[in-house]
């Protein structure tokens, strides 16, 4: 029983996968067969090729794109949220519950609610500072230097588990808090740190509406709005050559669980336990 | 005065390493959250400074936009299915994840997957899997139904014809499809589920077993009041998830929330407002009845949650 539960189940979590990859090899006669043929025959591996050199798409330059974001994103992330997450964790003083309890607040709040002032603010920015914000990548990553509420709550849940004897320790010799942050506790917290780069890279990665807001022109789109335009931009796109291309914007993800898997459940786990 | 050197010393240091996230807090939330309240009771489209008018943008967003209300049924009646869809649907994947059986591992990965996907690519594949011509899932309907129309045939009786459903093409089935879709990628409730499913102390079930309880009535007992802080802890990060969909409607309706504005959410009529017609004051007038509604929505299940969420040890 458990098992013809667990088959079921995953066959439908899968099947979408399967579906993707096998359209994604079909010739455009085989689109329409029925009863529908999950194994493609003949094989058309070309609609990968098609897909990435089809000149309605620039695939590489959007990779590309995407990697600059989420690359910045994930290391501003994973620097500030770290550092916020200790003044949380470790050092006693009054008003750290209030903050705390703001800081957990802001994490209700959806980003559409904001995206509006945010968007004059980068606006007013551009035009104060003479740096472009608007039309750039600046505003998809800068704010992640300046740590994100979820990150600094899952780093503080971590930090909490090391034992504070250590940071004693290290203070009676001498080390002071930078140092302890530094060179203790930061070493200790490698998994989580780990989950924080990952899980803000895959974020950046999946994104659609901040770049949507940010970026106007197609050689600065990311792969989301990439695949978007793609796939509604002049005319009908083949499903073919559509699946091909969304399986080459899953895949990295997917590569990147698998290198990662205990750690990101544990993540994952974490922020849903200990909330 | 030691100590109160020492308090003061620990401020200013706690202060130093929070400030990366209070300057981020003022400049990007606590910033924008004042600016779009004031936003919010001006007249104000981007080409020019912002006019206050009042409770006017309110007034006419409550009172006179059908489009608005329109857009609050589509989002109640998304919610009033994905909600208890999802809770119940992820829920059942853990328990059966849960048990203990040879490739448990390979089962997990396999339902997670889904929750990786981004949802404007998960979007894409699912427009062609409810097509309703070529799309998978009615030709899976179809599958389904010749096996009774043969045995009917043998009775003699009069066959049925499958229903194909045009699913995002109609205005009817446009919402059950996104629920569909969003159901299936949830995968990271169901993780959340399986760690407290495994804080449910054993002696409790053995406990049960002792009382000569069957499996149902573990979980009604047992399983289920152990875990309602799970439960409720996904059910109000879903909640305010489900309020602020944006990606998915707008990959299948091609942008637009049709057919007939039949998928129009809050956050693409939000977006439309302020970006597409540069009317940033209704905008922010309907960003702030969303956080309203998200606020009074958490609040109303916290109220509830004395009731039904059971928390160890207290």
């Amino acid at each position: 029983m458990t098992y013809l539960g667990l088959l079921a189940v995953s066959a439908i979590a899968l099947m979408p996968f399967l579906w993707m990859i096998s359209t994604s090899l079909k010739t455009d006669e085989h689109l329409s067969d029925y009863p529908p043929q999950l194994v493609p025959v003949p094989t058309q591996w070309v609609n990968y090729k098609n897909a990435v050199m089809s000149e309605k798409a620039k695939f590489p330059l959007w990779t590309r794109n995407t990697l600059i974001i989420a690359v910045l994103a994930a290391l501003g992330t994973t620097a500030s949220s770290s550092i916020a997450a200790y003044g949380f964790a470790k050092i006693r003083f009054p008003g750290r519950g209030l903050l705390f309890a703001i800081m957990l607040g802001t994490m209700m709040i959806p980003f559409p609610t904001l995206m509006v002032p945010q968007f004059n603010i980068f606006e007013w920015l551009g035009s104060h500072t003479g740096i472009p914000w608007i039309g750039t990548f600046r505003p998809l990553w800068v704010p992640w230097w300046f740590g994100s509420a979820f990150n600094i709550f899952l780093l503080r849940q971590f930090f909490m588990t090391i034992p504070d004897e250590l940071s004693e320790a290290a203070r009676i010799d001498g080390c002071n808090e930078w140092g302890i942050f530094w060179r203790i506790v930061l070493p200790l917290a490698r998994p989580a740190l780990t989950v924080v780069a990952l899980f803000t890279f895959m974020f950046v990665w999946r994104d659609f509406l901040a770049p949507r807001i940010y970026l106007q022109h197609p050689s600065q789109y990311t792969l989301t709005l990439g695949l978007q335009a793609f796939q509604a931009q002049n005319g009908f796109t083949p499903w073919n050559l559509l699946m091909a291309a969304s399986v080459l914007v899953i895949a990295p993800l997917i590569v990147l669980f698998f290198m990662a898997q205990k750690t990101f459940i544990e993540g994952i786990a974490t922020t849903g336990l200990k909330g | 005065m030691t100590r109160t050197n020492g308090q003061s010393r620990n401020f200013l240091k706690g202060m130093a390493f929070l400030s990366p996230w209070l300057v981020g807090f003022l400049v990007f939330m606590l910033l924008p959250i004042g600016l779009s309240l004031y936003y919010s009771v001006c007249d104000y489209s981007i080409l020019q400074p912002p006019v206050f008018c009042g409770w006017d943008n309110y007034r006419l967003l409550l009172f006179h936009d059908d489009l608005f209300w329109q857009v609050m049924r589509n989002t109640a009646y998304y919610a009033v299915l994905v909600l208890p869809l999802g809770l119940v649907a992820s829920l059942g994947a853990a328990l059966l994840l849960n048990r203990k059986v040879p490739g448990q591992s390979i089962f997990r990965t396999i339902v997670f997957l889904p929750s990786l996907v981004p949802l404007v690519a998960s979007a894409i594949v699912w427009m062609w899997i409810y097509n309703q011509k070529l799309g998978l899932l009615n030709a899976i309907i179809r599958m389904l139904c010749v096996p009774p129309n043969a045995l009917l045939r043998l009775l003699h009786l009069p066959q049925f014809s499958p229903i194909q459903p045009p699913w995002i093409v109609d205005a009817r089935w446009v919402i059950p499809a996104l629920v569909l879709m969003t159901v299936w990628g949830m995968g990271n409730q169901v993780i959340i589920y399986l760690a407290g499913l495994q804080d449910v102390p054993r002696e409790l079930y053995e406990a049960a077993d002792l009382d000569g309880a069957n499996s149902f009535r573990k979980l009604i007992h047992v399983t289920l009041p152990m875990i309602s802080p799970v439960i409720f802890f996904n059910l109000v990060t879903m909640m305010i998830w489900v309020l602020q969909v944006y990606d998915a409607p707008f990959i299948i309706s091609g942008g637009t929330g049709g057919p007939n504005h039949a998928s129009y959410l809050m956050s693409m009529y939000l977006y439309d407002e302020g970006f597409f017609y540069l009317r940033m004051g209704y905008a922010s007038a309907i960003a702030w009845m969303q956080l309203l509604i998200i606020v009074a929505m958490t609040a109303a299940a916290f109220w509830t949650s004395r009731r039904w969420v059971y928390y160890q040890g207290k």
